[in-house]
Formats: structure tokens, C-alpha cells, sequence
């Protein structure tokens, strides 16, 4: 391998991390009215995006830098999505500095008077329509709203500013366009469809890669039964240096349609093999016992997998839109999906990832990977992980998911004794979001209340002539 | 040390040479990092431990002292370096630091810019995250601290990848140099809303910047100043709770006569001290498990957000 200026050899493939602007073809995940909606879409050109009972072609938003802020106009052709700047963008702080200076007026408002019978609003649906027809835009409809309102002005500053966010909600909807990234794609999922990726929260995937000790140059072995997600955000630390061992106890990998949305390149997709476990064991013997024993306690949880496969596969062939979401229609199908990419980067396949080829096996048998990740959320562990540890290198680190807890109890208790790992630990990480604004800070009223468990540690070296595979 | 060199990859084959730190581990509560050297010894409760003894091993090895006590010998990693790195200030642990590495979606060649250093344990891994291409620009305004950080680099082999130097952010902004270029910055100041404007030039389009502050004022205080030109400010607490578990040997009801009283709970206290099995009785082992008493309540309040789309 010749190397040139002292750098290992796949640096000079890598690029710029993190673009910045999005292409044609790729996958992006739309914001609508700050987090109310959520939806993944791929730019093709025939893609369209359902926003209350109107229907927007997509393609304005190509060629565009992420966090760009669109907003649906009504034009000749029907609705469509209009880039606007930031600062015209409905927020907090605007509403605010108008009343600033009504503060002290303000602490004598409350909602005493306030009577909710559907009378304070004078204006009716038949009248916004008609505004609508002659062209009135989003924010004119929500201003008229504010003024035929018989209660708004008796509300305080913070009460007004909460309507008219509300209303512009409903009347000038924005959709905000965002590169999709580890933190983004799992807390979208855990939202929306949180049973598709075990329940794994944002924070605890991001402490399972740490735990693991993740980065460029690791070979990372990895039990991906989260759609996905995992093998994604590994593949996003290496950074196309290192490998991801995708590992499975049955037939077929398990499906990881997720890692279609990270917009990899073909350089960091390479990195993504997968071998099954029979084939990482150094003994025959071993490995065909094993293999069917796991196969075993997986027969019901085949089941389940191959439906949840059908089910992502159906998904990824309207274009990686949530079934419930018609967010792509016709125009981006089955042929979209299939056929190798020549003109925009990434893995497009039906399974990213490749078979293992024996050379890097071998590697792998000699060497030892560098860390070991286990999200296998609804499998009764067993020996599972005592299977999987000689495959790590000594004082390599590793970190095991799970939904419940007395799965890993079990499994820190086996460790234990076995003395095959130190460092053990259960943890279970709580997370919680505040809402800070003037005189109004304190934390969000709804919290996850659980985002699973971690059980991590370190393998170490057990006898006194320790060398290689034992 | 940490990964960064593919020759030193952590393998079957890597083992403890003479200058090497290793992470000497007793108890999950208890390492310290040691540089070996040959005619070194390391001295603890369990004994003299010659470091000539520990080169030629593999790392993750068991070794013995002259007294027959034992402790094992750990590859440095960012997570193992946070639980034994002096601390001249307050550090940023685990919980924290994953969350941030996530959130800024640090990943390798990045250019990253830190404020203030302090003992650099999130700089460590920062610099695994930014690892080979990328860099890690992290400023303290402490000349003696910037200084300790900088040697803690070089020994751990991160030199390459962090550059320390001395500079008061919140007085003088980041560097002008920097301009545009920044994938993300991190700041943890007493006074973070100083420096928020010249962050703001600092960040590519749509970077993202991440505050800590352990206080709620200073958190109000930065979002006021986030306002104008940041997008998407988020405000969270990280923290985590760990489990201990207990393995209890229940007596099975095979050949009891049914009441608990009397012989029961002696053959209990048998079975628990391990004292071999009671032959006519049946045995279940059962894993129990609960929280630990102890858990950090708080650490600081984790403040995101992207700058603003023009």
C-alpha cells in the first residue's frame, strides 16, 4: 500500500464531512412548523410532500443548504414551496420585542374573564376561504384573525404571542429542511416509530458509541436488531476508515433499511460487511452448535423480523416514507430505490452492505475486533454475549442495549463469574428537555421515561499465556 | 496511544512495550495511568509491581505482585482517560460528553473549537471523534492550565490532533482566522453569551454550537443571546443511573414439610456463604437486581442550536 505524504491510504478518499447543501437524490428529513411533523423524503424530482390538505412538489428544495426555511404559497400551478429567509420566520423573539415594553400593563391581565364559547372569533371559515381565493398570503390571514378578535387584546403578551404562533401553525405552515444525522434520524424514529428501533433514545445511542470506543480505525463488531440505526451511526464515526462487522444469528442479515438515510458516501458504505456468526467462529464444531441454538431462541423473533422487514421494505420503496406519511407519491417508487446510482453518492442496494470477504475474516480472527456493540432489544441474551466476547480483542471495550433490564442483569452475572470482563456496569441514562424563555423557563411537560438499558464493560485476557483466539 | 495510529491498533498481536501508558485498573472505582518503564515498579495496597513484568504482555492482561495480588493493565481509551486524568477544574463525564459528541455531529474531519480546555476531558474525545483528518482548536484563557492540558496531548498521543493555546474567548472571541470554518464549537465559560457573536461568525452554514452551564441564569442568558442569529436552541440534562446486582440462592420447596420457620433460614445462610449444596433440597440461583443509592444529581445544563440559515 503505497502511502503518500504519511497518510493511510483511504484518507485521500474521504471527503468533506458533513455537507452542506443538499443534490438530487438525496435523503433529507423536513421539519414542519418546528418539530410538530416529522418526515424523512429522498429528493428525486417527481417527489411531493402532503402539508395539511395540499400537495407540493419537492424539487425546490434541491440544490438548497440545509436549514433553509420554505413555506407553501399558492400559485397558477397549484401549491408550492417557497424558500424565505430566517428572520421572516415566525419565532419567540419577534413576537416578543414589540411587548417588552408592556410588561409591567401585562402583570395585571390574567384569563379571569375569559369565557371559551367559540364566539370571541368573528371572522368564519367561509371568509378565510375567500381571503384565500384572492390571493391573501398565510401571515395576512393570521393578522386578520388577530384583529377580528374580540379576547385578543384583553390577553397577556405571552397569551397573545402563544395564539398567534398557533394560528400561523395552522394558516402559514413552514417546512424546514435538515440533513439527516445520527442524532436527528433516531430521535425522529424514536418519535414517531419508536418500536422499530427497540425504543434506543438519542442519548443512549450516543453513549453506546462512546461506551464502545467508536472512531476512525476501529473494527467494530456489531448485533444490529434496531433496523439499522446502530450499524448507521458507527459507520458515521468511522468515517470510512475501519470496518463495521454486522453480525447475525440466522440466515439472513437483519434488515437495516435506516442506513439508506445517512447519505453515505460509496467509500463509507464499503465499510459496512456482513458475516454471519457461524462464519467468525474459529471451530466448526463450535460454530454449527451455536448458530442453531441462537436460531432456536430466534425462531419467534424471525417471525416478527421478517414482518418488520416487509414492513421497511414497503416504506423504502415509496421512498423511505413512513407508511402513514403519503410524502412521496408516484413519481419516486421501486425503480428509484433499485437501480445503482451513477450521479449522486450513495448506497442504494436493497441491503447495505456487503458479504464478508474470507481475507478480512481471517484479519478479523487474528487481530480481534476493537469493540463490540449488542442492540438486540428483544432477545432473551443467554449466552449470547459469552458467544460473541472471544471474538474481541483483549481490554477492548464493548457495550450491550436492552429494552429490559433483567436480561442484563443475568448476562452482568454471568460475565462476572466467567471473570470474563471487568468494568462492568449497568446504566440507564435520563434525559430531559427544558423550554427556556423569559420568565417562562422550566423543564418540558412531557420527558421519555425510559430509553432502555446499557450494560458495558471491558474483556480482558484471562489466563496467564493469553495469545490470539482462545 | 489512543487508537489513532493504525500500527498500534488494538489487537490479539498489541502488546506492552517500554514507554506505553497503560491504565493500571484495581476496582472499576480505582485506576491510575502509568508510563512503564523498565526498572519502574508501581506500588499499591496489593503490592510491588515491576513493570518489566508487564512489557511483552498483551493489554487487558492479569498481572501479579510480589505479594500475589493482582491488577490488570488496561488500553488507554477517552472514557478510561476521563476517570483518571487530574483534575485541575470540574470535568465533563460520560453522559455529557456522548451527547455532545452526537449532537454536534462531530465525525472524522471535522474542525472543532473548544472553550475553555480545562483539564481537557472532553477534549480527548473530541479528538478520537475528529480523528485522522480533522483538528481540535481548543482555547483556555489559564496560562499554567493550557500548558498541563498540552503535556496531558503529547502523552497520550493526541498532539497531532489538538492544539492548545492560551486566549481569553469571552474577552477576545475566537481567532479571525477561523472564520466560516468551524463544524461545530463548544463552549463551556462562565460568561458564554460574550463570546456567542464571534461563535456565530466562526460556524459554517448550519454548524452547530453547544453551551454547558451548571446554572439556569447563565442558560437563560445565552438563549437571550442565541436569539439573533441561532436556530433550533435546545436545552437539556444528561444524566445517568447505574445497577448492582445480587445473586441469591433460593431453596426449592422439593422436600420441605412446609413450614418456613426453623431449619429454613439456617440453610439458607448455608447456601449463601457457598458452602456446597444441600443435596435433598432443589436449587434455583436468582439474579437480583436494583439501582445504587448513589447518582450524580446534576452536572450542567446542555445548551444547542444551528446557525441561522441567511
Amino acid at each position: 500500500m503505497a502511502e503518500e505524504g504519511g497518510g493511510h491510504p483511504a484518507e485521500v478518499a474521504l471527503r468533506p464531512p458533513n455537507p452542506r447543501t443538499t443534490w438530487e437524490g438525496c435523503s433529507v428529513l423536513l421539519d414542519i412548523n418546528d418539530g410538530d411533523r416529522l418526515v424523512f423524503a429522498r429528493l428525486s424530482p417527481a417527489a411531493t410532500l402532503k402539508i395539511g390538505n395540499k400537495k407540493c412538489f419537492l424539487s425546490p428544495l434541491i440544490g438548497c443548504p440545509f436549514g433553509s426555511l420554505f413555506r407553501v404559497d399558492t400559485g397558477p400551478d397549484g401549491p408550492h414551496l417557497t424558500r424565505i429567509s430566517s428572520s421572516s420566520a415566525p419565532s419567540h423573539d419577534n413576537c416578543m420585542q414589540e411587548t417588552d415594553d408592556g410588561q409591567s400593563i401585562d402583570e395585571l391581565r390574567d384569563n379571569r374573564s375569559l369565557i371559551d364559547n367559540n364566539t370571541a372569533q368573528s371572522l368564519s371559515s367561509n371568509d378565510i376561504d375567500a381571503m384565500r381565493r384572492e390571493g391573501a398570503t398565510g401571515d395576512e390571514i393570521v393578522e386578520a384573525l388577530m384583529a377580528n378578535s374580540s379576547t385578543f387584546g384583553k390577553k397577556t403578551a405571552f397569551s397573545q404571542e402563544k395564539y398567534k404562533l398557533k394560528k400561523q401553525k395552522k394558516y402559514a405552515p413552514k417546512v424546514l429542511l435538515r440533513r439527516p444525522s445520527t442524532r436527528s434520524i433516531c430521535e425522529t424514529y424514536f418519535k414517531k416509530h419508536p418500536a422499530r428501533i427497540g425504543f434506543l433514545r438519542m442519548d443512549t445511542l450516543s453513549l453506546l458509541l462512546s461506551m464502545a470506543n467508536v472512531g476512525a480505525y476501529s473494527d467494530v463488531l456489531v448485533v444490529d436488531m434496531v433496523g439499522g440505526l446502530l450499524t448507521g451511526a458507527i459507520a458515521e464515526r468511522l468515517g470510512g476508515i475501519g470496518y463495521i462487522c454486522s453480525t447475525y444469528f440466522r440466515s439472513m442479515p437483519y434488515p437495516s433499511d435506516i442506513v439508506r438515510m445517512f447519505n453515505f458516501s460509496r467509500e463509507i458504505c464499503s465499510r459496512v460487511i456482513q458475516a454471519p456468526f457461524s462464519d467468525l467462529c474459529s471451530s466448526q464444531n463450535l460454530d454449527n452448535e451455536n448458530s442453531k441454538s441462537h436460531e432456536n431462541i430466534q425462531s419467534s423473533e424471525i417471525q416478527s423480523q421478517t414482518e418488520d422487514s416487509l414492513l421497511t421494505d414497503c416504506a423504502s420503496k415509496s421512498s423511505i416514507a413512513l407508511p402513514e406519511d403519503p410524502v412521496v407519491s408516484e413519481g419516486d417508487s421501486l425503480p428509484d430505490c433499485r437501480h445503482e446510482n451513477n450521479t449522486s453518492t450513495g448506497c442504494k442496494s436493497a441491503n447495505p452492505g456487503r458479504k464478508a470477504p474470507p481475507e478480512l475474516i481471517k484479519l478479523w480472527k487474528e487481530k480481534g475486533f476493537n469493540s463490540l456493540i449488542v442492540a438486540a432489544p428483544e432477545l432473551e441474551l443467554g449466552s449470547l454475549i459469552q458467544d460473541l466476547l472471544p471474538l474481541l480483542s483483549y481490554s477492548a471495550p464493548f457495550a450491550i442495549y436492552h429494552q429490559f433490564l433483567q436480561p442484563l442483569a443475568t448476562c452482568m452475572h454471568r460475565l462476572q463469574t466467567s471473570r470474563m470482563a471487568i468494568n462492568l456496569q449497568i446504566s440507564e441514562p435520563w434525559l430531559r428537555e427544558y423550554q427556556v424563555l423569559p420568565s417562562r423557563t422550566h423543564p418540558m411537560m412531557q420527558m421519555s421515561a425510559c430509553g432502555g438499558y446499557i450494560l458495558s464493560g471491558i474483556r480482558i485476557c484471562i489466563s496467564e499465556g493469553c495469545n490470539g483466539n482462545n | 496511544m489512543l487508537l489513532i495510529d493504525p500500527s498500534k491498533r488494538n489487537s490479539f498481536e498489541w502488546h506492552i512495550c517500554e514507554g506505553d501508558l497503560v491504565i493500571v485498573y484495581e476496582r472499576h472505582d480505582n485506576m491510575k495511568a502509568v508510563k512503564v518503564q523498565k526498572g519502574s515498579v508501581f506500588q499499591n495496597r496489593f503490592g510491588i509491581f515491576k513493570h518489566s513484568d508487564w512489557i511483552g504482555k498483551p493489554f487487558g492482561s492479569k498481572v501479579l505482585s510480589n505479594k500475589g495480588g493482582f491488577v490488570y493493565l488496561l488500553a488507554p481509551t477517552p472514557e478510561l482517560w476521563t476517570l483518571v486524568l487530574s483534575h485541575r477544574t470540574q470535568i465533563l463525564y460520560l453522559p455529557d460528553i456522548s451527547l455532545v459528541l452526537s449532537y454536534l455531529e462531530i465525525v472524522p474531519g471535522c474542525l472543532v473549537l473548544e472553550s475553555g480546555t480545562g483539564s481537557g476531558s472532553l477534549t480527548t474525545s473530541l479528538a478520537r471523534a475528529v480523528a485522522p483528518s480533522g483538528h481540535v482548536y481548543t482555547f483556555d484563557f489559564h496560562e499554567q492550565r493550557a500548558t498541563l492540558a498540552r503535556e496531558d496531548f503529547t502523552r497520550i498521543g493526541l498532539s497531532s490532533l489538538v492544539t492548545v493555546t492560551v486566549r481569553d474567548i469571552q474577552g477576545e472571541g475566537f481567532p479571525e482566522e477561523f472564520c466560516g470554518s468551524a463544524d461545530s464549537v463548544f463552549l463551556d465559560l462562565p460568561q458564554p453569551w460574550l463570546a456567542m457573536p464571534s461563535v456565530g461568525r466562526m460556524l459554517k452554514q448550519d454548524g452547530v454550537l453547544c453551551s454547558f452551564s451548571p446554572c439556569i441564569e447563565q442558560v437563560q442568558r445565552s438563549c437571550e443571546a442565541l436569539k439573533s442569529n441561532f436556530t433550533d436552541v435546545r436545552t437539556f440534562e444528561v444524566l445517568l443511573r447505574t445497577y448492582e446486582i445480587k445473586e441469591v440462592r433460593m431453596d426449592g420447596n422439593g422436600g420441605g414439610e412446609g413450614s418456613p420457620v426453623g431449619p429454613f433460614p439456617r440453610k439458607r445462610r448455608q447456601c449463601l456463604s457457598g458452602e456446597g449444596s444441600n443435596g435433598s433440597m432443589e436449587q434455583t440461583t436468582a439474579v437480583m437486581v436494583r439501582p445504587c443509592s448513589e447518582a450524580r444529581g446534576h452536572t450542567g445544563y446542555l445548551t444547542f442550536a444551528r446557525l441561522a440559515c441567511i
